[in-house]
């Protein structure tokens, strides 16, 4: 059953505090990019995707690429609430033999539709899905998040002016726009800015929204599907960290592991 | 003297044969291609079948990616470009998109080698082998001819598992009237006892020619046609190693990290024997005829003879001695890598 707005906020609590022990006890991974994702993630597997964790081949499942991989714990949560994989196992994340590995690998996880982890290559391969569903007069949807660093891979591009040119209409690119990347505030990086317009350029059907407001995330994904004859891409407004006060906007925080303290003080910010 | 071959079609012209032929049995067989159709022929595929031809620009990244989508979805994707192009530009890719997750994916590139003549080094791809070997789970083949072409590619489309094979510019000697040639596996054209020539793509022909002037001179050459490089047929190497003694490893490609690696790798693992390498050395090469770049870049039958006599005369003695410096052809001087 499709999860209640007031369930996707508690879902996203859940996520985002899955999240956070998970890197801890693992001792490295990326807290704020699995962070600021939450709300999208949490709205497409609880809500809008159309998928079934009893059948995960089913060839009329919604297919979800994570193209930022680094992005996983979140995910791999997602996953495990509902139902892939017993959420016991979300505490070997990035350990030896673990299939939560450190990036995501089809290998270990087979309901995973791409191994991700070197940027830029989740779009194509979604784009790739696209064709063949619609070869096989499916009307499944593909969902490829990215992040915004990431935008700055030149493939990104390549596969964004093909979507737009072939109207992939049952693609929907979600852009996790939290401003961050692993060197600094992407604008002073290379900055992306007007990111919708240059997707919108590319005949794009473009929406921006606050990607932590779940019924307006929600609302937006689902209002993607309806879209004919171009893809959607949602440029969803985030904050990297989203939820705990010392990681909220501090680029610091895209790979590096909270300690033990950290982690609780972070989890008692978050709350039940 | 050695023998003449008749003249056949490239083996890019055998791919798009074999894949009009596996698109009208296999409603599953797409194609994918970065504006070079034309010269690739998967041209000729997208005029049979137009809903299953996508020609995505030149974008070779975007390619490779929608090709490990389609292929996750059940398709069975052929991508192609020119060797270069497709495996330096997208290799990050090959390797996310189709090598780790092990997708069912038919590389089949053009314009291998120096053969390509004329547009120069930023066209030829010596490095393509090299680059392929070392993805894990790929086959890797270089088919000399269009029947062994045809037959490669079509087992491509039954083969479960990414496919590399490398196909060239210029219409070749025509070695085989048919067959099968399956992955894992060489062919011996010829049976000798001094040595072993190794050989692919277009160099296999120039190994029948070399065996025969060898002959003329009353050394007899096995002749191995190795192509499929990875798997690569080790109990054959292994055996010429075991029976002739010497080997000569001839590819039109450079000389680190292809099939003479390959070969290289398998004797030290199994019967360790003298081995002379014919192949591009660690250079770009230049405009030219194809026939001319051949030539000057030692990839003729020629060039295997010396090489031949070069590695008899390391057989005979246990231990090479050091090269005297200013003394001898170019060719000799010339540093090698993996030479002491």
């Amino acid at each position: 059953m499709p999860l209640t707005i007031d369930e996707l906020k508690a879902k996203s609590k859940q996520v985002r505090r899955d999240s956070l022990e998970m890197i801890t006890e693992a001792g490295s991974g990326h807290p704020g990019g699995s962070l600021s994702e939450v709300e999208i993630l949490v709205a497409l597997w609880f809500r809008v995707m159309r998928h079934d964790p009893k059948n995960p081949q089913w060839a009329a499942r919604d297919r979800f690429i994570l193209s930022k991989g680094h992005g996983c714990p979140a995910l791999y949560s997602c996953m495990a609430h509902a139902g892939y994989f017993d959420p016991a196992s979300l505490k070997t994340l990035r350990k030896l033999g673990s299939p939560l590995q450190g990036h995501p690998d089809r290998r270990f996880i087979p309901a995973l539709e791409a191994s991700t982890g070197s940027l830029g290559n989740g779009l194509s391969i979604g784009i790739g899905i696209g064709h063949a569903l619609k070869l096989d007069k499916t009307d499944a949807r593909v969902w490829v998040v990215v992040g915004d660093g990431e935008c700055q891979e030149g493939q990104i591009w390549e596969a964004a002016m093909y979507a737009g040119a072939h109207g992939m209409d049952n693609v929907t690119l979600v852009v996790d726009y939290n401003k961050k990347q692993l060197d600094d505030m992407v604008h002073k990086i290379l900055p992306m800015d007007p990111l919708g317009g240059k997707f919108a350029a590319m005949n794009w059907n473009v929406m921006e929204i606050d990607g932590h407001n779940m019924p307006l995330v929600v609302d937006t994904l689902e209002e993607s599907r309806k879209v004919k004859g171009r893809p959607t891409c949602v440029i969803a407004h985030t904050i990297t960290g989203k939820g705990v006060s010392f990681m909220e906007n501090d680029p610091k925080w895209h790979g590096v592991a909270p300690t033990k303290d950290e982690c609780a003080k972070a989890l008692a910010e978050i709350g039940a | 003297m050695v023998r003449e071959f008749p003249m056949g079609p490239a083996t890019r012209e055998a791919y798009a044969a074999a894949l009009v032929e596996l698109g009208k049995t296999n409603p599953n067989v797409v194609v994918v291609d970065a504006d070079l159709s034309k010269s690739t022929y998967t041209a000729k595929f997208g005029k049979e079948y137009p809903d299953r031809f996508f020609n995505v620009g030149i974008a070779e990244a975007n390619m490779v990616g929608i090709a490990g989508g389609l292929a996750h979805s059940g398709k069975i994707p052929f991508c192609s470009s020119f060797a270069c192009f497709l495996v330096d530009k997208a290799y990050d890719q090959l390797r996310i998109a189709v090598a780790y997750p092990q997708e069912n994916v038919k590389v089949v590139t053009s314009h291998g080698g120096i053969s390509i003549g004329e547009d120069g080094p930023s066209q030829q791809s010596i490095e393509d082998v090299a680059l392929m070997v070392t993805l894990p789970g790929f086959v890797v083949c270089v088919p000399s001819d269009a029947a062994q072409a045809m037959d490669l590619v079509k087992r491509a489309a039954d083969h479960k598992g990414p496919v590399y094979i490398r196909t060239g510019r210029p219409k070749v000697p025509t070695v085989y009237t048919g067959g099968e040639f399956p992955f894992g596996k060489a062919r011996q054209l010829e049976d000798g006892k001094d040595l072993t020539i190794v050989a692919n793509g277009l160099l296999v022909a120039e190994a029948l020619k070399a065996h025969d002037a060898l002959k003329d001179d009353g050394i007899t050459a096995r002749v191995l046609d190795s192509y499929c490089v990875k798997p690569l047929d080790a109990e054959a190497i292994t055996k010429a190693a075991q029976e002739t003694g010497a080997l000569v490893v001839a590819e039109e490609h450079s000389r680190i990290g292809g099939l003479g690696s390959v070969v290289a790798q398998c004797l030290a693992a199994n019967c360790p024997a003298p081995m002379e390498q014919v192949a591009v050395d660690d250079c770009y090469a230049e405009s030219g005829s194809p026939q001319q770049l051949l030539e000057k870049y030692g990839l003729t039958w020629k060039h295997i003879v010396a090489a031949a006599r070069k590695v008899l005369g390391r057989k005979a003695r246990p231990a090479a001695p050091p090269p005297t410096a200013g003394s001898g052809s170019a060719e000799e001087n010339a540093t090698h890598p993996f030479e002491v």
